[in-house]
């Protein structure tokens, strides 16, 4: 503490990005501006692209021919359906709350493109004597931004469930906001481990620590396991399938948005496919890299290069949210409770213990593992024999009263 | 460091965030449905961030959109969704009608006491109260290091405090288990072993007691809750 740090001027969540470097003239406000336009007209054009793609490739999966009637390949059947839906009649339930109702969709909406703000999707480039990173906000809390804001995602779904004023859509945002509640634990524990081998929050700074190799990838560093959790937890936190109980279209008719029509539905859908490539994106960035990956030389186009990588390495986890859907059957919802609360959980805060001992030294990261799966192999165990001796002295219906 | 100039972005920022805070604050009081006081609570802790923001608090302005906005409010309206006291309230009927010159005299006392204190000792017009402020994320590590060294004590006992708070509402909530000596217990009574019908979510007014023109939808959604509820509140304490 007793180091002097100098003071530098700055301003406050969109520091980092070099464009400020000098202050905040008229030109760094007009790129900011610009990058800001840009990722919008990006995210939606990946969305009209992502929802052709996944008709198709589930078609491809499920042995059937898919879209195949507005444009090539039918990659203009999105635009279609989107204008056919746009033109619908906008209905407004009796029952609904007309505010809430409304507001709904957007609640939804917003998060999911904020999320994208803060992913880089490629290295720094220069334009008109300004130095800029490719990413809109590289806010100092960084990855705390996307916590809060898939926090706050949650809203969209349970406000228009309630608001609908009708039992199905109840259901469906009852369903979603305790996933979703429960999931942001599992997630958040994942992160903390990402952060606490990187050493920083900031999203540019967590691409930056995993930059030269392959093997430096948090995905390999951290041991696929706060991967593999967080991809479980965000498929949770998207509502796409196997954990598409907030929709649940077998059981809820269409869940949370049953009484939504026209733009309003529609504004569902697209934050339902922006969220997709959103949080693929951020799994990129935490676990794969982001942008980084061996460059090859090409003059004048270098900086399409990490570009590129970034967009194969989006592609593969949307191929895979699509196999998802098509491979996996839907969760129960106790399936889901004890999935986030009895493995999910326990197993990340396990782990995390393990990454924290391994940055210590190795032995002490030696030790830690070999506790961690004593306790792994003793606890179930010990649960087991107290449960039998339990039931032996007579007291049953113990575990599923409150425990 | 002391003399810091405010900028118009910065004034702008302020006035804004400064807005949504109060009339959304006014809001929480004088809505009538719970759910849409609960929504200005959030726009409130909203406003309350990006005022966290411009004093450079960005850590802290995290915090309370992800603690408040997306966990305390989303449980309140889970509870006021699940117990379906969704309806408007009364407020003209108020049973304690003397609380009002009570709690206007109380928010004038706070009030006077901000302004006195605010005059007194209150560090203003100085962004970085936090401390010094340089890397990127030197909020984050001041906190840290503060939270680990000079405060380990009181964020442990916290920390151990809300452990406890946590299994002492999970032993409050559980119902006692019935034990093998206890008369009837081997027959049951039928209305703890199948669960009360309809009452099963705790609602005292009882789900099936409303007519059914009244909330058409929501006794329906209370059983069905009911039913959602139970695997759900035997994973929570966990």
């Amino acid at each position: 503490m007793t180091t002097a740090v100098p003071m530098t001027p700055r301003i406050a969540l969109v520091t980092s990005d070099p464009v400020f470097a000098h202050g905040v003239d008229l030109t760094a406000v007009l790129i900011v501006v610009v990058k800001v336009l840009l990722a919008f007209g990006l995210l939606l054009v990946s969305v009209i692209l992502m929802i052709w793609f996944e008709r198709k490739l589930i078609s491809d999966m499920q042995n059937r021919i898919g879209p195949n009637r507005a444009g090539p390949w039918g990659l203009l059947q999105t635009l279609a359906d989107g204008t056919k839906l746009l033109l619908k009649e906008d209905l407004l339930p009796e029952r609904a709350d007309r505010v809430v109702y409304r507001l709904a969709p957007f609640l939804a909406a917003i998060p999911a493109f904020l999320i994208f703000t803060i992913v880089p999707i490629g290295g720094a480039v220069h334009i008109l004597g300004h130095t800029t990173l490719l990413q809109v906000a590289d806010p100092p809390i960084g990855i705390l931004f996307l916590l809060a804001m898939s926090g706050v995602g949650v809203y969209g779904l349970m406000l228009a469930g309630w608001a609908s004023g009708s039992k199905y859509p109840l259901l469906g945002a009852v369903r979603a906001s305790a996933q979703m509640v429960s999931y942001e634990a599992a997630l958040g524990l994942s992160v903390v481990a990402v952060v606490l081998v990187t050493g920083s929050l900031t999203t540019s700074g967590i691409v930056g620590s995993q930059a030269p190799h392959v093997w430096n990838w948090n995905v390999i560093r951290l041991g696929i396991v706060p991967f593999v959790v967080f991809l479980i937890a965000a498929t949770a936190e998207l509502n796409r399938p196997p954990f598409d109980l907030a929709e649940g279209d077998s059981e809820l008719v269409g869940g949370f948005h049953t009484e939504y029509t026209s733009w309003l539905f529609s504004m569902f859908y697209l934050a339902e496919f922006m969220n997709t490539i959103s949080w693929s994106a951020i799994m990129v960035t935490l676990f794969f890299g982001g942008p980084d990956g061996p460059v090859f030389h090409v003059p004048v186009l270098n900086f399409l290069m990490p570009i590129a990588w970034f967009a194969v390495k989006t592609f593969a986890f949307l191929f895979l949210y699509v196999w998802f859907r098509a491979a996996l059957p839907r969760f129960r919802y106790d399936q889901l409770m004890n999935l986030g609360w009895r493995y999910l959980i326990p197993i990340s805060l396990g782990w995390l213990l393990v990454v924290a001992g391994f940055q210590i030294s190795l032995a002490v990261g030696a030790a830690t593992f070999g506790a961690a799966v004593l306790v792994a192999l003793v606890l179930p165990r010990a649960f087991a024999v107290g449960k039998a001796r339990h039931e032996e002295s007579g007291g049953h219906d113990f575990d599923r009263v409150g425990g | 460091m002391l003399a810091v100039t405010i900028t118009i972005p910065d004034l702008v920022t302020f006035v804004l965030a400064a807005a949504i805070v109060l009339v959304a604050a006014i809001g929480v009081v004088v809505s009538r449905s719970p759910v849409h006081a609960a929504l200005c609570l959030v726009a409130t802790l909203f406003g309350i961030a990006v005022l966290f923001v411009e004093q450079n608090a960005e850590f802290l302005a995290a915090v309370q959109v992800i603690v408040y906005a997306g966990a305390i409010v989303v449980l309140f309206l889970f509870v006021i969704m699940l117990l379906g006291v969704d309806r408007e309230e009364a407020i003209g009927k108020d049973p304690l009608r003397a609380q009002r010159p009570l709690g206007v005299l109380l928010g004038l006392l706070v009030l006077a006491e901000v302004l006195v204190l605010s005059r007194l000792s209150w560090p203003i017009g100085q962004p970085h109260v936090a401390g010094p402020v340089g890397g990127p994320s030197s909020n984050v590590a001041d906190l840290a290091r503060a939270v680990f060294t000079t405060y380990l004590l009181p964020f442990e006992i916290t920390s151990a405090l809300l452990l406890i708070a946590t299994v002492g509402a999970v032993v409050l909530a559980r119902r006692p288990p019935r034990s093998a000596g206890q008369p009837g217990a081997a027959t049951g009574q039928p209305g703890r072993a199948t669960g009360q019908p309809g009452g099963a979510i705790g609602q005292p007014g009882g789900a099936t007691g409303r007519p059914a023109l009244d909330g058409a939808s929501q006794p329906d959604a209370a059983d069905e809750t009911g039913t959602v509820r139970s695997p759900e509140r035997e994973g929570a304490p966990r």
